[in-house]
């Protein structure tokens, strides 16, 4: 874990390294990160980062509870304000680059007795299209109708969406994202509680998204689901351990750095030996 | 209802809807952020902003009064957020400790201060004045175009008017963003919108609403308009936009009801004396709230009736 210091002297301490790294990140890149230090109180949640995420791939951020997996992905939005950092979005600061970026947070943070419907829902995805002032046209709708279907959520446009079941909710946030038509889709822990079905049809989805010339990034819990699902690993706790294709950075040695003793010798080289090939 | 009505019900009823559709409208937005509690730190912290307002000015005129007020609001909710960052502790305690200290400070100065031959007390500041703002000049409902009984129409009335329409306006225009941050804060944030300044901006309407009915009507309604119309529509509809306007029929429905019940309502029984109009109104928000809460068709939420098929 990271150093216990005071909010200034981790962001002293962050910025230190910073020249010793190499400026830009290609420009290809969905998202890329310099430096990227967040904390909420003494102790930094995330530590002086660096990050490149290719393009046209499904990468998981995987690390340990409370290794900052949520926080780097929060903070690189700019929902959550860094210490210090730099951000690029395909090359280009992240205020630049909103519209193509599409987000789904963690389904617990939400208030879902919140009194509207899945298909309002849906539709706050295309703010950016309609802006604050603008009116949903026609088309609109039928878009946001449509990115229900894909999600198997046709059925349930006007449900209150306090109705829905736990993996329900997660289509319903997914056909949000879809609906802001991004070139890069962030996931927070999309298959967390979630039921079998749910998370089949979400992965689904994300390699259409994928095989669309998409980025996917999820922050993803499941080791043993790593190696099926993604292409490209980048392992987090607090500082940045390790990250590269699957195939070659989802090792039992960057697992050990990774997780320390939390995860037995046995466990690691089940999930690195037994994994297909994605 | 004729002249009687208008010269000593209508701008005082009138005023009472303005206010409680002001305190309504942005009480929709802090009940859903689980701040509801907010409109009543402000209401109370309001006391010491008049009571600072009048050592400073050795006036009771209303616009020292105004700005005290909302300066006091604004201080109050600085500090609320300075104790909750600072302190680690959870917003409806870090409220509870602003306001009380804030309100018994107010008090405490008041009592210490000269003010006892101007009309500013500890009863004024709950009740507020309803009844006494009265339309003078007016000699029945031909007064509506009476330029010179027009003039004398009590300055809380456009006050209130202007405060009203503004807020209205303001819930019209930031309608999506207080759509989309109330419900997912993290997924605003991630489209550009500014999350922060608009829950800061959310309270200082609230504030400005607190503020101007407070002169009107004194913090009770005030207290009561914030929370009881809103959380009694939540009751009646699962629809953001139905919510509100629920919220602004159970408000008008509580002035009108309210104040006619205290003016009429104790002579039906044989008293002489009327009972507090703003009182009055509160207590009716409350028994709408009540029944809403016995018989409203959204009131089995979350965890009940859920629909698993397909999951």
């Amino acid at each position: 874990m990271g150093p216990r210091m005071t909010r200034s002297a981790v962001k002293i301490a962050a910025e230190d390294g910073q020249d010793l790294r190499a400026a830009m990140p290609p420009p290809d890149s969905p998202l890329a990160m310099r430096g990227m230090t967040v904390s909420y109180g003494e102790k930094p949640a995330v530590f002086s980062v660096d990050a490149t995420f290719p393009a046209r791939s499904m990468s998981a951020i995987i690390g340990p509870n409370g290794a900052g997996k949520s926080t780097l992905l929060k903070a690189s939005l700019g929902v959550i304000p860094r210490l210090s950092g730099e951000v690029w979005v395909f090359g280009k600061p992240l205020a630049q680059a909103r519209d193509r970026i599409a987000y789904v947070p963690q389904r617990a943070s939400v208030d879902w007795d919140f009194p509207t419907t899945v298909i309002d829902v849906v539709q706050m995805g295309l703010y950016r299209k309609v802006g604050l002032l603008g009116r949903l046209k026609g088309l609109m709708t039928a878009q946001a109708q449509a990115c229900l279907d894909r999600v198997g959520m046709a059925d349930f446009a006007h449900r209150q969406i306090g109705q829905l079941s736990g993996g329900q909710q997660q289509r319903v946030f997914l056909a949000r994202a879809l609906a802001q038509d991004a070139d890069l889709y962030l996931l927070d822990e999309p298959f967390a509680g979630v039921d079998a079905a749910t998370e089949r049809a979400i992965v689904d989805v994300l390699k259409l998204l994928k095989s669309e010339g998409k980025a996917v990034v999820a922050v993803h819990h499941d080791l043993s689901t790593v190696r099926d699902y993604f292409n490209y690993v980048f392992l987090i706790n607090v500082r940045r351990i390790a990250e590269g294709p699957a195939q070659t950075a989802f090792t039992a040695e960057n697992l050990n750095a990774t997780y320390g003793g939390r995860l037995s010798a046995t466990h690691i080289s089940e999930l690195t030996l037994s994994g297909g090939a994605a | 209802m004729g002249a009687e009505f208008v010269q000593f019900s209508l701008t005082p009823i009138l005023i009472g809807v303005l206010a409680a559709i002001a305190c309504a409208l942005p009480g929709n937005f802090l009940i859903l952020r689980r701040q509801a509690l907010i409109g009543d730190a402000i209401s109370h912290v309001v006391l010491p902003g008049i009571v600072v307002a009048f050592l400073l000015t050795g006036t009771v005129a209303a616009i020292p009064m105004l700005i005290g007020a909302a300066a006091a609001a604004i201080v109050a909710v600085i500090l609320i957020e300075a104790v909750k960052r600072l302190g680690k502790i959870e917003p409806g305690a870090a409220m509870g400790v602003v306001f009380t200290t804030l309100f018994a400070g107010g008090v405490l100065l008041l009592e210490q201060s000269d003010t006892s031959n101007v009309h500013l007390d500890v009863e004024h500041a709950l009740m507020g004045n309803l009844e006494s703002l009265i339309w003078f000049r007016a000699s029945g409902w031909g007064s509506l175009l009476d330029p010179v009984a027009l003039a004398s129409l009590p300055p809380e009335l456009g006050r209130m008017a202007v405060v009203c329409l503004l807020i209205v306006a303001l819930t019209l225009v930031f309608w999506r963003w207080l759509k989309i941050a109330t419900f997912d804060e993290g997924f605003a944030r991630a489209l550009g919108i500014p999350a922060s300044a608009l829950g800061f901006g959310l309270v200082i309407t609230a504030a400005i609403a607190a503020v101007a009915a407070f002169d009107a009507v004194g913090s009770i309604i005030v207290i009561a308009m914030f929370i009881c119309p809103p959380a009694a529509a939540r009751l009646m509809t699962n629809r953001l936009g139905a919510q509100v306007w629920w919220s602004v029929g159970f408000a008008i429905l509580s002035a009108v009801l309210g104040y006619t019940l205290a003016g009429y309502g104790p002579l039906w029984f044989g008293s002489q004396n009327a009972v507090s109009a703003a009182g009055m109104i509160a207590a009716v928000s409350g028994v709408i709230l009540g029944l809403a809460s016995l018989y409203g068709p959204h009131r089995s939420r979350v965890g009940v009736g859920r629909d698993d098929a397909g999951a």
